[in-house]
């Protein structure tokens, strides 16, 4: 379904980033450099390499709450990116953004008098090592077998059907993070620290929403399909 | 705050004659409407209806509301019935509307569940401090102990634990066994605390 007023591919890229400053973190996970100008959609992705048509459909996830692409949307929408932009967002969730958070935490810790503080600390080193798990399973099983089916290659190794009920929800302990910080954490600790990590666990969060959201509308019904398709 | 619905019906006159209907309500906000199941279950998760408005006909022949069709809690399923169905079966709606009823018959259907949906979470948001009950298990929880261990050592059976689980996250706002040890710990509820006892 089609839906009212979405981006599209010939709006100005810095338009759409100045409606939703959060599409700027797409940039970098597809290789696009700032300095976008007052370039299109269309143009600045040629530019680079990028199919507009997976930008968009990505753009319009991260932008649009109550949007959820259809299959047959999915299957009219060059997926070749698909794997990659996956992956770099993976880069960049570890890399990046559970670093930084982490710091914030340690920070934090040693605000925090007694045990509790080591308590959160490990609390967010397991779930680090929970997310890690998480995104190692996708890049060992599940985008391997996606290649090889785009590929054209039969592989009877793994079927999707394996992944989805699997796939666990890796956000909901950062909401439980969230909470712990703003509504529990003793007064000892300074506001603006707690503040700053809560905002960017929030970010991350729903950030990590629209990751999960895409890989099942998005990776789920596509790699169906060629399973399918490979049947035949 | 108005009662966000979401109406699931296949015919496009009744969808808007209802939708134009609640919306002359200004309890009612008609936030989203469909005509197949499949939409309906995506649409409840990014829409967040208070109340889903259910034509029986869109429910898979076998389908048994609200037992098997996941709707998040504190939505209320209504049904929208135009003929005959099992008595049986609408018990499973928490109200009927039938195609016949008034307007205003309508709307106070719907804005009674908004009563009975007050007196159920009633506990939840009046005391937001866990119970001496709700603490034990909560430290038990925070041990690692599974539901059914709770249940034995406290000599209550495995639903009342589970009922105690469900009033704790509501009143916490946190879901994960980790978080509860993070938060029995910074409320000091844990008396000595290993670093193994806060592994899920």
């Amino acid at each position: 379904m089609k839906r009212f007023s979405m981006f599209n591919e010939n709006m100005k890229m810095a338009d759409l980033i100045l409606i939703k400053p959060g599409l700027i973190l797409l940039l970098p996970r597809f290789n696009i450099p700032l300095g976008i100008g007052d370039k299109s959609v269309k143009a600045l992705c040629e530019e680079h390499g990028v199919s507009a048509e997976f930008f968009m459909l990505v753009c319009n996830i991260y932008s649009f709450d109550d949007y959820i692409p259809s299959t047959e949307e999915v299957l009219s929408t060059d997926m070749s990116p698909l794997v990659s932009y996956l992956e770099e967002s993976h880069r960049y969730y570890l890399g990046k953004r559970l670093p930084h958070i982490a710091n914030h935490i340690d920070r934090i810790a040693k605000q925090v008098k007694g045990t509790a503080g080591s308590v959160l600390k490990h609390f967010f080193s397991e779930y680090t090592k929970e997310v890690v798990s998480h995104f190692n399973y996708e890049e060992q099983y599940v985008f391997p077998h996606l290649e090889k089916l785009a590929h054209g290659q039969a592989d009877e190794d793994y079927v999707i059907s394996d992944y989805v009920p699997g796939h666990t929800n890796i956000e909901d302990k950062l909401d439980d993070l969230t909470q712990i910080m703003f509504k529990y954490l003793p007064e000892e600790v300074m506001a603006y620290e707690t503040i700053g990590a809560v905002f960017d666990i929030l970010q991350l969060s729903e950030d990590l929403k629209k990751h999960s959201l895409i890989e099942e509308k998005v990776l789920v019904p596509y790699v169906e399909h060629l399973e399918r398709s490979g049947l035949k | 705050m108005k009662l966000k619905v979401l109406i699931a019906e296949p015919s496009q006159v009744v969808t808007e004659g209802l939708q134009s209907m609640l919306n002359d309500c200004a309890k009612l906000e008609v936030v989203c409407t469909v005509d197949d199941i499949g939409m309906m279950e995506e649409r409840i998760m990014v829409k967040h209806p208070d109340i889903v408005v259910i034509n029986p006909c869109i429910l898979p022949y076998t389908r048994q509301i609200p037992a098997n069709l996941d709707l998040p809690e504190g939505c209320f399923a209504v049904g929208l019935v135009y003929q005959y169905f099992e008595p049986s079966f609408l018990r499973n709606f928490d109200a009927i509307i039938d195609i016949r009823d008034s307007k205003p018959d309508i709307i106070s259907t719907l804005l009674n569940l908004e009563q009975i949906g007050e007196h159920k979470k009633g506990a939840s948001d009046g005391a937001s401090e866990l119970t001496k009950r709700e603490r034990d298990i909560l430290v038990l929880v925070a041990k690692g102990l599974m539901s059914k261990e709770i249940a034995e050592q406290l000599n209550i059976s495995i639903h009342t634990v589970i009922s105690h689980r469900k009033n704790i996250t509501k009143k916490t706002g946190i879901k994960s066994v980790a978080g509860l040890a993070v938060y029995a710990m910074l409320n000091n509820l844990m008396s000595e605390p290993k670093s193994d006892e806060l592994q899920e």
